[in-house]
């Protein structure tokens, strides 16, 4: 039951968030519009306030009852909560409001390292909502960063003292940091990273820990100067990036980040390949129970290897 | 003359003196043989050498019968006391009853330390690899992945000022094959080797031959006298075989000495302050009758050993009037009648211990134990150690007798830390009289790196036997008797009062298989993963460093007039 709640939460909290968001592009649109920015062949692109009415629904709907939503919340596991910290993250961030989404930013890193990519993300929006230009010689915009960053590292040590209380020591950090970290247990997941420390020789094993984990972080920066003007899409982004190269991913962070994609329906003409692709999650999705039944109980090798391969492939092409 | 006769002199005092002074060492072997139900015959060997030194306390240099290897070891190390064992073979309770001394599969090494040591595990780490270099045994692999800290079980054997059991390490290595190369540094701890005494039938060739072979080195510090004021030391060899006397008696259970060992008794160990015989002629049948071996012994005797009354006929080898009809001793039992030892005795306490469970997910471990006594309830220790790639769910465990529901009264759980150190439960469980009891665990399997698993993966994972302490009620009250004077397969294990004896079982061990991942392709899933990432990089790259240039529509060259011509024929539009 609790993890229902979790679940409807994040719902709802996503629902939210995109109405707010949807507020602010409208007006933003209309604003163009008006000052006749746009080319005028663009009339397909604009948004219509009645699409606009739908799309928080739409992008509830999608997580509700997207099937892996279902599955992980049938499993029990604490992706749920997680997508949900992650959820009132977005819903505080776009809403505007700094403390909040610090707070909540921590929450989630605490739970597992890689949200604090989100930070860039958070801050860019942050910035745009309060209208702070971002050129990096202009001092409010270093104070505006600076307090956001204080907030959020105000917040993480705050909880972080209060698990060191609970337990009186600090042993923890290896083992929940340094775990997702260094990777040392090898169970078969969706990843890509099992079979190959599976299959990796002693000595390259720091090597490539390293150079896997650095593959999460790199991306933020280059994003960050591209996507400057689309922050809410940066963030989709570094959400979909964690999730294909984080440790132990789980069909969980997948919903997360699908349950995003009816914000950007007007897009959807633009996608090549979109055909190929949901085949090919649809099929990964249905082969790997059977092949993993296939690989522990009937022994063919290297079956489940085939799955890190084709789920993380399509997912790297959107 | 003079001068020859005064030299021979100076040259015999001290000899002769010598006798005067008092041996500080003594050595004494013993054989005993036990007929078994259902056809096998065990033997067992145990020579105890006694030194009445203090290897702890200084260097001592002059070493008689004591090995000096162990001496050594003994004093460097700060070992109280150290047990080895290497077995191959399993020893069926059921149908051979209890076993005088059991171990478990493979080879197993516990040692007490003396409380002066500090760093237990360095000590422990260095223990066991001069040991592994003395018996030519891979005790090497023994690290901190298979070695535990017993709570409860393997109290000392011999003399100890306090029990703190972080001086206690105890270790299995199931997967250990006992051969020729570890019998061979065995027997030369001897002090006769295997050249007089009862060390000659310790034949490689047949010793190996048999359903259970098992040798052993037990060291401990005893007391030296009933006042016990000093401290003596106790080095133990036993060497416990079980043959099949069905597979090499043609036929008829009929054995003998020279059948089994394809040599004979000739003269005692000179240096041996006694050697004997021991056969087991309790009677089997319903009538009594002691059983008939040939040459008749020097003396029978009758004692309580694991609450039964038994009967021993004995050779005692130093006796002179043992040899005086014959040059070599070959003890020979015949059956009177064949059936007479079919009747199988059921053991008061056994156990048995299996896997279930199907795919390589998970599984269950269950274990029986069997309490047959009719009357008496007693307690016994279980001791589990169970690998780190086996990830026990503790919660799953559960402990049932004749369908109720059975709380142990101690429980001492230790979970594992991955590639640092295995599982330990240990378990105080009261037995009623008469039942069966299951303990059933679940556990699940954990995928290993490619450079972990042995070279035949696909053979399995040992899991170690379980080790069941328990102090069993005997049927027949047992008199504390002098330990010098009983014989020694009676004394090793302290016995406290007339009415138990102590019992330590061992249960089988387990093979487990693990799910392998495919152990020829490490290159081609670096570059396929690879791949994957350099396709994400790729998009992303392309997204990033994209930008998009307007296009002058061209004209055209000739190939596209030359479709356009064809396109006016047909009547579709022009590109």
């Amino acid at each position: 039951l609790l993890f229902q709640i979790t679940d409807v939460l994040t719902a709802v909290a996503l629902y939210l968030a995109i109405q707010d968001y949807n507020k602010v592009v409208f007006k933003k649109q209309k604003l163009l519009i008006e000052l006749d920015k746009y080319a005028p062949d663009v009339a397909e692109l604009i948004r219509t306030p009645m699409e606009m009415h739908y799309i928080p629904l739409k992008v509830a709907l999608f997580y509700l009852l997207n099937p892996y939503t279902v599955m992980s919340c049938v499993a029990k596991s604490t992706c749920a909560i997680n997508n949900t910290v992650i959820a009132f993250f977005i819903l505080a961030t776009i809403k505007g409001s700094a403390f909040l989404s610090a707070v909540f930013l921590a929450l989630a890193t605490y739970q597992s390292l890689y949200p604090l990519t989100l930070f860039a993300p958070a801050l860019l929006y942050l910035l745009q909502r309060q209208f702070i230009p971002i050129k990096l010689k202009s001092k409010s915009f270093w104070l505006y960063t600076m307090q956001y960053a204080a907030l959020y590292l105000c917040s993480l040590v705050v909880i972080i003292c209060l698990s060191f209380f609970l337990l009186n020591s600090w042993d923890f950090i290896p083992s929940v940091y340094g775990f997702i970290l260094s990777v040392p247990d090898l169970t078969p997941n969706i990843g890509l990273f099992w079979y190959f420390f599976a299959e990796m020789f002693e000595h390259f094993s720091l090597f490539f820990v390293c150079v896997f984990q650095i593959n999460v972080f790199f991306y933020t920066i280059p994003l960050a100067i591209k996507l400057k003007e689309h922050p809410v899409f940066f963030m989709f982004v570094q959400i979909a990036i964690i999730s294909i190269f984080k440790s132990y991913p789980t069909v969980g962070d997948i919903a997360l980040y699908m349950a995003f994609l009816p914000v950007w329906s007007h897009l959807y003409r633009f996608l090549r390949n979109i055909f190929i692709l949901s085949c090919v999650l649809i099929v990964c999705s249905v082969l790997f129970p059977v092949l993993w039944h296939l690989w522990i109980y009937a022994g063919s090798a290297n079956s489940n290897f085939y799955y890190a391969i084709t789920l993380t492939f399509n997912v790297g092409q959107v | 003359g003079a001068m020859a006769a005064l030299l021979l002199a100076v040259l015999l005092v001290p000899l002769l003196a010598a006798p005067g002074r008092a041996r500080r060492d003594a050595l004494r072997e013993e054989l005993l043989l036990s007929p078994l139900p259902a056809g096998d015959v065990a033997a067992t060997f145990q020579f105890r050498t006694r030194w009445d030194a203090d290897l702890s306390s200084g260097a001592v240099s002059h070493y008689r019968l004591f090995p000096k290897a162990l001496g050594q070891l003994v004093a460097a190390l700060g070992v109280r006391e150290l047990h080895l064992a290497l077995t191959q073979g399993f020893w069926r309770t059921r149908t051979w009853g209890q076993p005088p001394l059991q171990a478990p599969a493979g080879a197993e090494l516990w040692v007490w330390f003396q409380p002066t040591v500090t760093n237990v595990d360095k000590a422990w780490k260095e223990l066991s690899n001069i040991l592994s270099g003395i018996f030519c045994a891979s005790l090497n692999f023994i690290d901190s992945t298979n070695t535990v800290t017993p709570m409860a079980s393997f109290k000392p054997l011999g003399l100890a000022n306090g029990t703190d059991h972080h001086l206690l390490r105890y270790a299995v290595l199931p997967r250990e094959v006992v051969c020729t190369e570890n019998l061979t540094p065995w027997k030369k701890l001897l002090p006769c080797g295997s050249k007089a005494g009862l060390a000659v039938l310790l034949k490689a060739e047949r010793l190996f031959h048999s359903s259970y072979h098992s040798q052993a080195v037990h060291i401990r510090p005893v007391c030296r006298d009933a006042s016990c004021l000093a401290v003596s030391w106790e080095l133990r060899q036993t060497l416990t075989v079980v043959f099949d006397a069905f597979s090499s008696g043609q036929g008829k259970k009929d054995w003998s000495l020279f059948k089994m060992f394809s040599r004979t008794l000739t003269d005692a160990c000179p240096l041996a302050s006694e050697s004997k015989v021991y056969v087991d002629i309790s009677p089997k049948n319903k009538e009594k009758e002691l059983l008939e071996v040939t040459p008749p012994p020097t003396s029978v005797h009758e004692t309580i050993v694991q609450g039964d009354k038994r009967t021993y006929a004995i050779y005692d080898l130093l006796s002179p009037s043992l040899f005086n009809t014959s040059r070599s001793l070959n003890v020979q039992l015949k059956w009177k009648r064949p059936e007479d030892s079919s009747e199988l005795p059921t053991p008061v306490l056994h156990a048995h211990r299996y896997v279930s469970g199907y795919g390589l997910q998970t599984g269950e471990i269950s274990t029986l134990i069997y309490n047959t006594h009719p009357y008496r309830a007693f307690p016994v220790i279980l001791l589990e150690t169970v690998p780190w790639y086996l990830r026990l769910y503790v919660h799953t465990l559960t402990i049932t007798t004749k369908g109720k529901e059975n709380k142990p009264s101690y429980i001492h759980y230790q979970p594992a830390q991955d590639r640092r150190r295995p599982h330990l439960l240990e378990m105080l469980i009261q037995l009623p009289a008469n039942s069966v009891t299951k303990i059933t665990i679940q556990f699940e399997r954990a995928l290993l790196k490619w450079t972990e698993y042995p070279p035949d993966p696909n053979h399995g994972f040992y899991v170690s036997s379980s080790v069941l302490s328990a102090l069993v009620p005997s049927i027949i009250a047992m008199k504390n008797v002098d330990v010098e004077q009983s014989p020694l397969f009676t004394s090793l294990f302290p016995s406290s009062d007339g009415s138990s004896y102590f019992l330590r079982l061992y249960t089988e061990p387990l093979l487990v298989n693990l799910p392998t991942p495919d152990f020829s392709m490490p290159y081609n899933v670096i570059c396929l993963t690879c791949t994957v990432v350099a396709v994400c990089y790729g998009s992303f790259y392309n997204l990033l460093t994209r930008t998009f240039h307007v296009e002058e529509p061209s004209r055209g060259g000739l190939a596209k007039r030359l479709a356009n011509i064809i396109r006016k024929f047909r009547g579709v539009p022009l590109l």
